[in-house]
């Protein structure tokens, strides 16, 4: 398979580290973006609903699933981000024991962050750590702090990835959709319940 | 947006911190530098220097800021940006001089983005990056006419790469690493300032509290309507001038407060404080 520049893509995987010490950009090791109706998962494009059900599978698994919310949905800046915080919290309340550490924005935290109760971009891997998250979400980060924090994220601990994107997904995530507004993440709660129904059933 | 708020459901997960800046914090209350120790500030923790003549400066013109929920400040490399990436105001740090043309910029792009609003854009940065590398960009935006504040933190010196002499540094004095004394005078930008079209300048130091706050807060009010403006603040360094630094706010009052506004710039601020006084305003 090569990528849209041509270049070969090396059979490389995004999926949990710890990588290295400083961990490649997934774009520079040939993953690309999705388009619309299609998402990432660890770095192959899949239709959007493979990624889904995948998600919904890793949340419903993980031991210590975690919302990671940013200002673009912790703030009531706009309407749509208002429908899309309550959209969350709705999914949140269908997943076992998930909690909510914020990164209400990107400051350097001076002396230091506490990462019991908030996420920061410059170290993601100190509240991943101290709280043994081991399934985590990113939802209304920008964009180039989205990819720093992945990238820190794989590069220094174990934690599964998924990264909701109102644009056009990151593909340092391990699961990326995109285009993901309020709408999108109460299609990704349904698929929660209906696969939660479905373990329920086996 | 008339003030911060935070989307339904998650005001309990915020951290103490942000808690407080939405219940207690500045936004949208028209507070000024007699309110401090009264509401939550947007920095309340720096790492520069003990006795830093900066740290003062920049918490007094952040309590004096009009409307620090609409403003961009802009800086750029040099002491107090340390400081501000830290500061919960939106800022921009700059590449090492262009700061002023980022502003410029930035002040167009807001007015045709936001054109019903009014937002500030100020630029806070050391006498290195306004008066030696950024002198030109600094200049044309006062050519120009831009409407945006420039404040000069000046510490006369390069003092967090070790102490080199700048533009703004005293004849005759030695610093760290400039140990044959500098060998012209400082350069007088108060004056360049008047001369390039700043509706507005002032010299100041933080040992005069509520004048500072004053002057940032009259050169960022002309600035939105008249034309550029241009604070310089007298910020004295313990670490590269090696005096010690309980003596930084008396060596802080060694230099001559000033102000200029220009005819209109004038009769604009004696109408608005008049208004300000009516309605029982602050300062």
């Amino acid at each position: 398979m090569s990528t849209l520049l041509g270049f070969p893509k090396n059979g490389y995987k995004v999926v949990p580290g710890p990588e290295t010490y400083l961990s490649p950009s997934a774009a520079a090791m040939g993953v690309v973006l999705p388009n619309e109706g299609e998402a990432l998962i660890e770095g192959d494009i899949v239709p959007e609903e493979v990624a889904y059900e995948e998600i919904a599978n890793r949340l419903l698994s993980a031991r210590n699933p975690t919302l990671f919310p940013g200002p673009l949905v912790l703030w009531a800046w706009s309407e749509k981000a208002v429908a899309k915080a309550r959209a969350l919290l709705e999914m949140v309340g269908e997943v076992p024991g998930m909690k909510i550490i914020p990164m209400p924005d990107y400051r350097p935290k001076y002396p230091m962050i506490n990462p019991k109760v908030e996420i920061n971009p410059n170290h993601p891997n100190l509240t991943i750590w101290h709280n043994n998250i081991d399934v985590c979400v990113f939802v209304g980060v920008h964009c180039h702090f989205a990819n720093l924090a992945l990238k820190i994220i794989r590069a220094g601990t174990d934690c599964y990835t998924i990264a909701l994107c109102g644009q056009r997904g990151h593909e340092d995530a391990m699961i990326t959709l995109r285009d993901v507004h309020a709408e999108e993440v109460m299609d990704l709660t349904d698929t929660i319940r209906k696969v939660k129904m479905e373990r329920l059933s086996c | 947006m008339e003030a911060l708020k935070v989307s339904p459901g998650f005001e309990k997960i915020l951290p103490q911190e942000y808690q407080e800046l939405v219940e207690d914090g500045p936004y949208g209350r028209g507070l000024a530098v007699k309110d401090l120790g009264t509401f939550k500030e947007v920095i309340e923790e720096h790492p520069l220097c003990a006795g830093c003549g900066l740290g003062l400066a920049i918490r007094l013109i952040l309590a004096s800021l009009p409307d620090p929920g609409n403003t961009i400040i802009v800086g750029t490399t040099g002491c107090n940006s340390i400081v501000m990436p830290q500061v919960a105001i939106h800022n921009i740090h700059a590449l090492f001089g262009n700061q002023s043309s980022v502003a410029s910029g930035l002040k167009r792009a807001l007015r045709l983005r936001y054109p019903d609003k009014t937002k500030d854009v100020v630029v806070i940065a050391g006498d290195g990056g306004v008066a030696d590398i950024g002198l030109a960009p600094t200049m044309h935006s006062w050519f120009r006419r831009e409407n945006i504040t420039t404040i000069m933190l000046d510490n006369e010196g390069y003092s967090n790469t070790g102490g080199q002499e700048s533009g703004m540094t005293r004849q005759g004095v030695v610093v760290n690493m400039a140990p044959v004394g500098k060998k012209f005078p400082k350069i007088p930008l108060h004056e360049i300032a008047k001369a390039a079209g700043c509706a507005y300048v002032a010299t100041v130091t933080p040992a005069r509290a509520r004048r500072l706050g004053q002057m940032a807060k009259r050169a960022i009010l002309i600035a939105r309507d008249i034309g550029p403006t241009y604070v310089q603040i007298f910020c004295p360094c313990s670490t590269n001038y090696k005096f010690p630094p309980s003596e930084t706010l008396k060596r802080a009052k060694e230099t001559e407060i000033t102000e200029y506004m220009s005819p209109e710039a004038q009769e604009f601020i004696e109408k608005i404080e008049k208004e300000s006084q009516s309605r029982g305003g602050k300062e």
